[in-house]
């Protein structure tokens, strides 16, 4: 009677691989939101082809043709041009706009009375700025190549979702960590002393934001970043501002916006959020906090009682006293 | 590109010790009218280099400027004006900067100068 068990023992085996196909099969479908989380990455213009090439004709026209592109390069410029903070003595400054694309940054720092130059790669945008009849000068320039200014001269730099594609390597010849030198010590050098520059950008995850800002720093600049809605995923946007020269940064860094500030608050914003500690037992957390019985409440208690007609003990000096220990 | 950038751009090529001036060659300029600022204008002067200034005006065919120019001739209007149409109206729309050192050209096409390196110049 031997082979019976071990009959028994191959179907139970046969079923285990069956169990483990489904299982695969259950599997599978995960697989398939991470092939979905993976395209939704790639979304990110920087990992689908190099600026030149990813900015071509199709791509640029967006920039003349969807309102929403329209009104959220015109937002992120007047911002960025706020936290620029250029002396207000009604004389217009010589201006930079890095990444200047199709020009819509550009027009908001015209309407501001400022002469600027604008630099980008892709020559399908520039196109475009020329058909927009923009009144900034425009150069098809790499700025991972260093910016071939005098030194000196600029009033002020701002960028637009542009500094962020440094990151990246598109040849073999590019290292970022290299062209990001290039790039900030070109523009430190071109700066006037005082000045200041604003780039708002998209940095993939923290070590792009250090590698960025690291490159900043040794170029000798000072600043920091300005978190724009650091709560909501979707319209958080960051802005590295960066000073060059002695002025000190500290105090005239301004601070990011928040919800509260755009009218959306209900007048919470002097209240201070409580947190309960999650470790300790709820009765011991509640023994802390003071409010409840002392002296005045037994005195009103007592009266109540009175006023009922019961029979209550008189007051005295150690009426609401705790009783020693040794009770 | 106006003579107001022409004056800020210099050569970026790696081992060019002086980029600055970038000749140029012309084939079209454009005149496109500007509201003149005055205080823009002294600013402005101050960080021109003037003579770069006027030569590249020349090469431009305009040929009204000064050979010397100083902080008080700014207070003459027609100098101003001058100054104004040199520096914010006048157009490079099509030919080329050269860099004063290694001749490379820079073509300009629509009014954009290419100033794009290539990957030995870096």
């Amino acid at each position: 009677m031997k082979p019976g068990p071990c009959k028994r023992i191959g179907l139970a085996r046969q079923k285990k691989k069956k169990r483990k196909k489904i299982g695969i099969l259950f599997a599978a479908t995960p697989l398939v939101s991470l092939g979905f989380r993976v395209f939704a990455m790639a979304s990110r213009p920087e990992r689908v082809a190099p600026p030149e090439i990813f900015y071509d004709d199709t791509e640029a026209r967006k920039y003349t043709s969807s309102s929403r592109i329209i009104d959220i390069q015109a937002s992120l410029s007047e911002r960025a041009l706020e936290l620029l903070a250029l002396p207000e003595d009604g004389v217009p400054k010589l201006l930079l706009d890095i990444g200047c694309g199709s020009g819509l940054s550009g027009e908001t720092l015209s309407e501001e009375g400022h002469h600027w130059i604008g630099l980008d790669i892709s020559p399908s945008m520039l196109n475009i700025a020329v058909e927009r009849e923009v009144e900034g000068d425009l150069l098809l320039s790499d700025m991972g190549q260093g910016l071939g200014l005098r030194p000196g001269i600029i009033d002020g730099a701002i960028s637009i979702s542009a500094v962020q594609w440094l990151c990246n390597a598109d040849r073999s010849s590019h290292n970022p960590r290299l062209r990001l030198k290039a790039f900030f010590t070109s523009l430190y050098r071109c700066l006037a002393n005082g000045a200041k520059a604003v780039f708002q950008v998209y940095p993939e995850n923290d070590d792009q934001r250090e590698l960025i800002l690291s490159a900043a720093m040794h170029a000798g600049f000072a600043g920091g970043i300005v978190v724009d809605f650091p709560h909501s995923s979707k319209k958080r946007k960051e802005f590295i501002v960066l000073a060059c020269g002695q002025q000190s940064m500290g105090a005239s860094l301004s601070k990011g916006k928040t919800e509260d500030e755009m009218g959306l608050s209900d007048g919470r914003e002097d209240q201070t959020v409580r947190f309960s500690d999650r470790h300790r037992p709820l009765k011991k957390q509640r023994k802390n906090d003071k409010s409840g019985k002392g002296k005045d409440w037994i005195l009103r208690k007592k009266e109540q009682m009175r006023r009922r007609g019961n029979d209550v003990p008189l007051d005295t000096k150690y009426t609401g006293r705790k009783r020693k220990g040794r009770f | 590109m106006r003579l107001l950038t022409h004056n800020m751009l210099s050569s970026n090529i790696k081992g060019v010790v002086n980029g600055f001036p970038l000749r140029i060659e012309a084939e079209k300029v454009v005149e496109k009218n500007v509201e003149m600022n005055g205080d823009f204008l002294k600013k402005m002067f101050e960080k021109i280099e003037w003579k770069a200034f006027v030569e590249a005006s020349r090469g431009m065919g305009y040929t009204e400027l000064p050979e010397e120019a100083d902080t008080s001739m700014l207070d003459s209007d027609e100098f101003l004006s001058r100054f104004h149409h040199a520096l914010l109206e006048l157009h490079l729309e099509e030919g080329a900067l050269v860099c004063p050192e290694t001749g490379r050209r820079f073509p300009v096409k629509k009014g954009i100068p290419n100033m794009l390196l290539h990957e030995d110049e870096v």
